[in-house]
């Protein structure tokens, strides 16, 4: 157990460490998230609701996560890597684990920039919202890297991720609204968790089967 | 297999209704056949036989042509009922419509990777998500239909059927299911057959 969770630390700490050095994927988010609220702006009619740009915030941070998610495997399939993470002797969903922390964390900058922004350019942010962003982060960090490990193995890679991940957060996006702007936003934070756990169960289940042949 | 074109009970409601004879049991059959295809899927993964997997790709192209039968007859329906041809109200149809772009990545996904175990892993993977997402999905759009469009339609089809009705529906579910698993046993013939020669071509050459 303990030799698992050492193993998972380990990755994490290493997949953050080459982030903060080579510093390619996270200014990337950011500056995406911002272009795309000031986007909105644009794209939103004059008499819109405030609703709609609640809206258009989730669509924001999912095509930002898409955005990192893209990046997620790009070095150990540049270098070819996965396979000697994969022979390494540990379990290989730790490999999983430990790129979920890291997308985690990635999205969550990603976020304490973009809620300011969409705060200053559009309507308040309340404390439903932020918990259905935290919820709804590790249910994109868990599929979205499970994703990103398919995408990599196949010829399409960029192409294929959007593909495979947008039917999968529909669900993310309902919850996440729904927290948003919703009299009530319980039903939809339990909702919301209740998809990380299944989503997460079965990620964490199935990436052995991902990475190996 | 046929028997879905013969409708011997003349509902109530009017001629239009008739549709639900073919609408929902082929909405039934793509479930099934995408829950088959998942259970298929779940066998490769267990016994790492590979016979499964081509197994598991026929169900889920059946399921994606049912679904695609669902959508247009339930488009249909729409039109004929209420005059438009697509409602985002109709909770079966935007579940299919998101089950639809799901497994039309399962084919990307198919055909952007070379043949072999891998490519049936993956597969399999993503077989077990769409099962998965079934139950999600309904329930993420019943929670959404408080925030999007209100439900202005109401069904004008009286939901208890009678006795006769319930029969043809029967006998209708019977023979899209056989019409389904006859559709499946000749794909699955004829893939086999094409991998089969495939393998005797590269050991001839």
């Amino acid at each position: 157990m303990t030799a698992y969770v050492a193993d998972v630390t380990a990755l994490a700490r290493k997949d953050l460490r080459l982030e903060l050095r080579s510093r390619d994927t996270l200014p990337a988010m950011l500056l995406f998230v911002v272009s795309v609220l000031v986007v909105f702006n644009f794209s939103l009619p004059a008499g819109s609701s405030r609703p709609a740009a609640y809206g258009l915030l989730w669509v924001a941070i999912v095509f930002t996560a898409l955005l990192g998610l893209a990046r997620a495997f790009a070095a150990e399939r540049e270098q070819r890597l996965l396979d000697g993470l994969v022979l390494a002797p540990c379990d290989r969903s730790a490999i999983w684990l430990g790129k979920v922390i890291s997308m985690f964390a990635l999205l969550l900058v990603a976020e304490a920039v973009a809620l300011p922004a969409f705060a200053l350019f559009f309507a308040p942010v309340d404390v439903s919202l932020v918990a259905g962003l935290l919820l709804a982060d590790v249910g994109l960090a868990a599929v979205g890297t499970l994703l990103a490990a398919m995408a990599a193995a196949s010829r399409a890679r960029e192409l294929l991720l959007p593909l495979l991940l947008l039917p999968l957060v529909i669900p993310l996006v309902v919850g996440g609204v729904g927290a948003s702007i919703a009299a009530d936003p319980g039903r939809y934070l339990a909702f919301l968790g209740l998809y990380d756990l299944v989503f997460a169960i079965l990620s964490w289940a199935s990436f052995e089967y991902v990475v190996t042949e | 297999m046929l028997a879905f074109y013969w409708v011997p009970n003349a509902p109530v409601e009017g001629f239009r209704q008739r549709i639900f004879y073919l609408h929902v049991p082929v909405a039934l059959t793509a479930y099934a056949c995408f829950v088959a295809g998942a259970w298929k899927a779940l066998r490769l993964l267990w016994t790492r036989d590979q016979r499964y997997d081509l197994e598991s790709y026929t169900a889920v192209h059946m399921g994606v042509i049912f679904g695609v039968l669902t959508l247009a007859t339930g488009s249909i329906w729409a039109r004929t009922s209420w005059g438009v041809w697509w409602t985002w109200g109709e909770r079966q149809l935007v579940l299919f419509l998101v089950l639809f772009l799901f497994y039309s990545a399962y084919f990307m996904l198919r055909f952007s990777v070379e043949p072999g175990p891998r490519r049936a892993n993956l597969s399999a993977v993503y077989a077990l998500f769409g099962v998965v997402l079934i139950p999600i999905s309904f329930l993420a759009i019943r929670l959404a239909e408080n925030l999007i469009h209100p439900v202005v339609f109401s069904r004008d089809v009286d939901e208890n059927l009678t006795a006769g009705q319930f029969l043809t529906f029967l006998v209708c579910l019977a023979g899209t299911l056989a019409l389904a698993g006859a559709l499946y046993l000749n794909e699955l013939t004829g893939k086999r057959v094409d991998e089969r020669l495939r393998e005797l071509r590269e050991a001839l050459s």
